[in-house]
């Protein structure tokens, strides 16, 4: 300290002159010309009042300039993790009521904001669909609970958990049975601490059931191969697929896994020119039934027997013993078993009925076929559907006849989507204790004792074994945002487990998993949780068929089934956005358009066209009447929307609507078909076969549909199509290449030209698209939407036809009519073949947008984008008129902070804001706009390629459409970069005599090609699988 | 052999003399406003209040309050836009083309047709302003003129910006020549002005109007010029508002023959507005000296030619159509004529092509009833032209998937509405405050071709 040198400030320090030092210590020494002259008259000064005045002045002018910042809290001390502008990504895993996806969650400044794919899952693979994309929104809902309730009024923890732990503690001890209600719960974890509550308190049973239920194969495979689970499927090893009613590109078992499969079988190209061919018997035309090469209509009434049938046909064709059942009449059913046998060990035939005797034959099917070992495989089974229809409805009866004293609804709604939900309400009062972790106050909730909200899966930590030997984990994003409690910490809680759960889960690994794979378990938790998926290996046990009595069976299938019935059947089905209704509060998925109906913040009565000729129902633009039905005995009034495909003498019903108690979004909208669910062999059935009935119209009704004009009339350049045996012919050329006649003879659009052209020196982005593997599923929307801070509009305003999503994908029927007969083109067909179109902007070279718009808001970039300049937009919609595409979105309104678009709820609430991805502007009234081709993503890959000094790749940019796809329809690339994977899949080539590249794949078209506006947006003609016969427009 | 040319009606009836001309129109300006007049006033002041409020509303909350949509960009408002272009074209051919030409039957008719002229494009001037999303920017945003934004400029290769200067360059002239017409009435109004505040607004009006020769020179010479201006501005006007859709991409917008049709339909709407106009004030203001049958027959005359002019181009469309081989050029008229708006298209069709040939019979070309109703008639199908060419071509245009329908709401109506206000509560202030015949062009014409040269025959 001695040798340390001193600097003075001054001689009169180094001379510690007294007057410096009693001046030293002050933050002003006094000579701050300020009141200079007070001691010497003690009043204000001229110059004093001036230097106050000024000070004054200047103060009051700087308090007058707008201070904007008003909410920014700068962090005090930074976390590690976290630099504002960087986003952070972490693994995670969606998994909710079975239905699983394996996730990276993107968050921004400690908000996730976005979800995508975890490419490294080997059962999702990177893909994720609508209801996975949505479900960041949900994280804030304004509608989930901040705390506790009792007795539907806020409470605390301390005071639940005593309560709750006392009465569960003395029902134990008088002897009184306990249940916990729940969906399927995939996570180990999560089971074992239901066990242990279990086991402390005695008389517990954790019933399992699912609103979808797939009891009836749980059975059947539990009856025929001892394993009481639904298989792991693969459809990417499967030549043909036959499927009786599953829907499983869309909402059956594990649809995102099954598209990423069957996705695989879909993709042609000229080295490899073969593809699945698919077979679709069901009665509702159901996504997956509007994506096969042959799809035929089949009434619920008749399904056991076309399922039968197809087992005779197989069993003829493979030397097997048929069984003895009714005849019926159903097209292509031996054209199926005929497929199905010649390709044998590559095939695969599923049934989404719950009816266990249609999944034991099913499964008899697949086991003359020798498919099980090769795309079924019963030793990694599923965990996706657990759910026991006999026990849950013991439970009711138990509930009913007061043997229950307490109840756990984990985060289960069975009052809205069991089947069961009136019976159970009334039960619910003979039962003492009645809790829900419900994380919104819904049907069951409402009706509870003690709702103990669970954490948003973003918030929590938890697992997943949606297969058995493939593992997941969930690790929470942000902060719990309210005082809720994630369930598992409530059960533990309640056992007198002081642990927390996370810990628990640790511990939980550590026992299971953990063998020395890394030096420490921390760095294999680290790696596990980096990684989000973990898998170990199952032995393979050869499982065989062991001898069912199929006699028994098909006598039961007599009994059930018959080949023609004259009553109106209805169909329970589910659709893509909605599901079961778990999501219902979202209004992503409330306005995301139906993939088939095209219809938005609804449900319906789908009637085929002929039970529409016959109620005199027409629907125009949306337009369309009430039914009066009938379902046992009690009437209703729905709308109905006509839909080609449609099995005749059948309805389709949509699950999941008419919540009474989801929040703002889902309350009220459409009805609840739940009620009406039938049994049918001790399990629910999602068809009615009888008891239904259509009393004439009642009224006329609007449907929110963003489509309603069905079919492409017959115009070639928009849809392009062949089939298979003529692509395989070598020379295949597409059908449709227009050319345009000249004074020189016939030529491409190409050729003719008044446009200069652009040149790209860097990067030229360029999108292709597969129709032919495109389902239709629509996560592409989300995606964006999620993405791109796109607004909610509501109802009314779809129904104005002002829907604003950028990604749309347009969905064609064909027509039966004559070419050149535009009236009768504009109608489907009655089982028309479809086609999904991914339809957003063009990114045109010869943009016609950019042209007419006076204001130059709308330019070309360097790298050949279309963009939007919002802040120079004025408006004029001239650019919308004239986009042949129609894919540009104006803002009519102000959508944010607007209260007539509350349910925007993503930009009308501040917590609903905190979804929104700071990297991309919500737009203001009165502007224009449209995709960007997510050019925020290529801005941030350019700069990490940049900053990592090298060429830019692949994997430093994609779409947010690209990158959700499950089916990988869509390609984004640099068209520049010879190596891009859009490059080789487009086969490009320097062209000699124009600026832009060739296109040398065979399948690839613009559409619209005629216009030479020159899209940067290629399709890629649909190959159907079919026999030729008789060609459709 | 010998030709006689017919001897010419006489173009001002009455046997009037120079201060019955200048005491029979400036009677009207001196006089206390009439009943008839206050209760027209109110009418159209009424619109113009009932109209107001849609616009604020659609101001206020968005264009959102109408009913366009993401595939029908614009609908009543650009129908609006041009069908009130269109009729202020008559006023500017009858003033300017007819002077070129020395039609001198245009003198008693041209100061009202141009006042319309100026009131049509002021209201027509509107709906570009308020169709935009943001017209607090637009109002500037498509003006030329230096900024602070760096280089930005506007897109010289938007016809919406050629809009812009041909509407603006085309008001502005119109304005001048109209004004400069006004000035030696306005001269004779202050001359004959009885109280102070008249005196000194008229005589500010008429910019120290001396009468002198010199001036009376000067007069007839910028007149001409400014007539020579706003010739071309009769073609260009309407040739560069067609343009808005002739030079796009949409089927029944992309057609090389808009530019022709466009003018001869504006024509053929602006005559028609005028004699409704004139029909009207004629009967309340009893000129029927100066505007005589001889004046209405001719205009009918006219709108009968350009009337066929029009039926011809959409027959020629449909030819092109089929012609072309182009499906989707095909189907947006057979979608016209067949399709949800078919209703639309032939009340275009009965009012613009088949009502105007009834003005081959004299008898009705010169009954005053006939003419002032069909005078209507051609203005609803002129409407209805604009409707069609822009909604039936936007609604089902290249992708099936967004095939729409528009109906309009009642703030399309109420901003429509508003603007009939504007324009009468213009029109009628136009008739109570200023000469609504041009005196001294009336009285240039009164020695060669009124009741005395009659009385003389």
């Amino acid at each position: 300290m001695s040798d340390q040198k001193t600097y003075w400030k001054g001689t009169e320090q180094l001379t510690n002159d007294p007057s410096f030092v009693k001046n030293a210590e002050k933050e002003f020494p006094e000579y701050l010309p300020i009141n200079e002259n007070k001691e010497s008259n003690g009043s204000t000064s001229r110059r004093d009042f001036l230097k106050l005045m000024g000070f004054g002045v200047a103060a009051a002018s700087l308090a007058a300039c707008e201070a904007p910042v008003r909410k920014a809290i700068p962090y005090l001390n930074k976390p590690v993790d976290v630099d504002p502008g960087i986003a952070n990504y972490y693994a995670s895993t969606y998994s909710v009521g079975g239905d699983y996806a394996s996730i990276v969650v993107k968050t921004r400044e400690g908000r996730p904001i976005k979800i995508e794919g975890n490419k490294k899952s080997s059962i999702t693979q990177g893909g994720v669909n609508a209801q996975v994309e949505a479900s960041v929104l949900s994280l804030y809902d304004q509608e989930r609970l901040r705390g506790p309730l009792k007795e539907g009024k806020n409470t605390d923890w301390k005071t639940i958990d005593k309560e709750i732990t006392e009465q569960l503690q003395a029902i134990s001890d008088a002897g009184g049975q306990i249940r916990i209600v729940s969906n399927t719960v995939n996570s180990p974890s999560t089971l074992k601490a239901i066990q242990e509550m279990a086991d402390k308190y005695g008389n517990t049973e954790h019933v399992m059931y699912d609103a979808i239920s797939q009891h009836g194969m749980l059975v059947a495979n539990e009856t025929m191969f001892g394993v009481k689970a639904i298989p792991s499927y693969d459809f990417s090893k499967a030549n043909t697929i036959v499927s009786f009613n599953a829907d499983f590109l869309g909402t059956w078992v594990s649809p995102i896994e099954h598209t990423k499969q069957y996705s695989k079988t879909r993709k042609v190209n000229s080295e490899n020119k073969n593809m699945s061919r698919h077979y679709q018997f069901e009665a509702n035309l159901s996504l997956t039934g509007s994506n096969a090469d042959y799809r035929t209509p089949v009434k619920p009434s008749q399904e056991g027997l076309a399922v039968a049938a197809l087992y005779n046909e197989v069993a003829k064709l493979t030397g097997n013993s048929s069984i003895n059942t009714n005849k019926v009449e159903i097209a292509n059913i031996s054209k199926a078993a005929k497929d199905l046998v010649s390709n044998k060990g590559k095939s695969l035939v599923v049934a989404g009925s719950n009816d266990t005797d249609i999944q034991i034959l099913v499964n008899g099917i697949n086991s003359m076929l020798n498919n099980y070992g090769t795309t079924i495989d019963l030793n990694q089974y599923s965990n996706s559907r657990k759910g026991d229809d006999a026990s849950f409805s013991k439970f009711v009866k138990d509930s009913k006849a007061g043997n229950i004293k307490a109840v756990i609804f984990y985060n289960a709604n069975p009052v809205y989507d069991s089947g069961m939900g009136e019976e159970l309400k009334a039960a619910l009062g003979k039962v003492s204790l009645t809790v829900s972790t419900s994380e919104r106050k819904d049907e069951t909730a409402d009706v509870v004792k003690y709702v103990a909200p669970d954490h948003h899966f973003l918030e929590s930590w938890n697992d997943a074994e949606p297969k058995k030997g493939q593992l997941s984990l969930t690790q929470p994003t942000i902060s719990p945002l309210f005082k809720t409690r994630q369930a598992q910490d409530s059960f533990m809680t309640w056992t007198g487990n002081k642990q927390e759960y996370y810990n628990f889960l640790r511990k939980n690994w550590e026992d299971k998993h953990f063998s020395g794979q890394e030096p420490t378990f921390d760095i294999f938790w680290d790696k596990t949780l980096h990684n989000g998926v973990f898998t170990y290996n199952v032995e393979n046990s050869d499982l065989t068929a062991q001898e069912v009595d199929l006699s028994a069976c098909a006598n039961r299938i007599n009994k059930n089934y018959k080949s023609s019935n004259s009553d109106l059947e209805v169909v329970f089905y589910q659709k893509v956005s909605i599901g079961n209704g778990y999501h219902a509060n979202n209004p992503w998925l409330q306005e995301l358009p139906d993939p088939i109906s095209k219809a938005t913040w609804d449900n319906y009565a789908t009637i085929s066209q002929k039970m529409a000729n016959e109620l005199g129902i027409k629907i125009f633009e949306g337009k369309t009447s009430k039914i009066n039905l009938t379902i046992n005995g009690q009437a209703m009034e729905v709308p109905a929307l006509v839909q080609p495909g449609q099995a005749n003498g059948t309805i389709g019903l949509a699950l999941g609507y008419g919540r009474k108690m989801a929040g703002k979004v889902a309350n009220g909208v459409g009805f609840d078909v739940y009620p009406f669910l039938g049994q049918l062999n001790g399990t629910k059935s999602y068809a009615l076969t009888s008891g239904a009935k259509i009393d004439g119209t009642a009224g006329s009704y609007q449907l929110a549909q963003t489509q309603t004009h069905q079919t492409f009339m017959g115009r070639e350049t928009v849809i392009q199509e062949a089939l298979l045996e003529d692509y395989k012919k070598k020379g295949w050329e597409r059908n449709f290449q227009p050319h345009i006649e000249t004074s020189k003879g016939s030529v491409k659009p190409s050729k003719l030209t008044l446009w200069n052209g652009h040149k790209y020196n860097n990067h030229h982005w360029g999108l292709a698209i597969d129709l032919n593997s495109c389902t239709g599923c629509a996560a592409c929307t989300i995606a964006c939407q999620s993405e791109n801070n796109i607004p909610v509009v509501g109802k009314e305003e779809v129904v104005m036809r002002r829907d604003m999503q950028w990604m749309r994908v347009d969905r064609y029927y064909s027509s039966d009519a004559a070419p050149d007969d535009t009236a009768g083109l504009e109608k489907a067909a009655e089982n028309p073949e479809v086609t999904f179109q991914p339809m957003m902007c063009q990114h045109c070279n010869n943009a016609p947008c950019e042209t007419v718009c006076p204001v130059a808001a709308t330019t070309h970039s360097s790298e050949g984008l279309n963009q939007m300049t919002y802040n120079r937009c004025v408006g004029t919609r001239y650019c919308a008129n004239n986009c042949p595409y129609k894919v540009r979105r104006f803002n009519w309104f102000k959508y944010h902070d607007n209260s007539q678009f509350d349910k925007n709820s993503s930009m009308n609430n501040d917590l609903g804001k905190m979804v929104l991805n700071p990297d991309v502007t919500v737009r203001s009234r009165g502007v224009m706009e449209k995709c960007s081709m997510c050019v925020q993503r290529i801005q941030a890959g350019k700069l990490k390629a940049k900053k990592e000094k090298r060429q830019l790749e692949d994997k430093d940019v994609n779409t947010a459409c690209a990158s959700a796809c499950p089916s990988d329809a869509i390609v984004f690339g640099d068209l520049n970069n010879q190596d891009s994977a859009i490059s080789k899949y487009l086969k490009l080539k320097e062209s000699t005599d124009e600026p832009l590249k060739e296109v040398n794949e065979e399948r690839a078209y613009h559409v619209l090609e005629e216009l030479r506006v020159s899209p940067n947006v290629w399709y890629m003609t649909k190959i159907r699988n079919k026999d030729k016969v008789n060609t459709k427009a | 052999m010998e030709v006689t040319s017919p001897v010419r009606e006489v173009l001002v009836t009455g046997n009037k003399t120079y201060h019955d001309v200048s005491h029979d129109i400036c009677r009207h300006v001196e006089a206390k406003p009439n009943p008839k007049w206050l209760a027209a006033m109110a009418v159209s002041l009424g619109a113009f209040l009932i109209g107001g409020y849609a616009l604020a509303i659609t101001l206020w909350d968005g264009i959102g309050m109408w009913g366009l949509n993401k595939t029908v960009g614009w609908a009543w408002d650009i129908t609006n836009f041009v069908w009130w272009v269109g009729i202020g074209h008559a006023g500017t051919l009858i003033s300017a083309v007819l002077l070129l030409f020395r039609q001198k039957w245009r003198t008693s008719i041209n100061r009202a047709a141009e006042a319309m002229t100026i009131f049509a494009v002021i209201c027509a001037l509107l709906f570009p302003l308020i169709h935009t999303g943001r017209p607090w920017l637009s109002f500037y945003w498509f003006v030329p003129i230096p900024n602070t934004w760096g280089s930005l400029w506007v897109n010289f290769n938007s016809p919406l910006l050629w809009d812009f200067f041909a509407i603006s360059t085309y008001f502005t002239v119109s304005l001048v020549f109209w004004y400069i017409g006004l000035i030696p009435d306005f001269a004779t109004i202050r001359d004959r002005a009885t109280n102070k505040i008249s005196k000194a607004i008229y005589g500010a009006l008429s910019f120290g109007w001396d009468g002198a020769a010199k001036t009376w020179q000067r007069y007839e010479t910028v007149s001409l010029v400014l007539a020579g201006l706003a010739t071309p501005l009769v073609l260009s006007v309407h040739t560069i508002v067609s343009m808005d859709f002739a030079t796009s991409v949409i089927p029944g917008w992309h057609t090389t023959i808009f530019p022709p049709y466009f003018v001869a339909g504006a024509i053929f709407s602006g005559f028609a507005m005028v004699l409704t106009l004139m029909l009207v004030t004629r009967k309340v203001y009893n000129l029927e000296d100066y505007i005589t049958i001889n004046h209405i027959e001719l205009m009918n005359i006219i709108i009968m030619i350009t009337g066929s002019i029009v039926g011809v181009a959409y027959i020629t469309e449909l030819f092109m159509a089929w012609y072309s081989g182009v499906q989707y050029e095909q189907y947006a008229f057979l979608n016209r004529a067949t399709g949800p708006y078919w209703w639309a298209y032939w009340a275009m069709m009965t009012c613009n092509v088949i009502s105007p040939q009834l003005f081959w019979f004299k008898k009705i070309r010169t009954s005053l009833w006939a003419t002032f109703i069909l005078s209507i008639v051609v203005n609803i199908g002129m409407w209805f032209e604009r409707f069609v060419i822009i909604v039936t071509s936007l609604h089902r245009d290249y992708l099936p998937s967004s095939w729409a329908m528009f109906s309009p709401t009642i703030y399309d109506m109420g901003i429509y509405l508003f603007s009939f206000g504007l324009f009468f509560t213009l029109f009628f202030s136009f008739a109570k405050f200023f000469p609504v015949i041009n005196m001294a062009e009336v009285k240039s014409v009164l020695k060669s071709s009124s009741g005395e040269i009659e009385n003389k025959k």
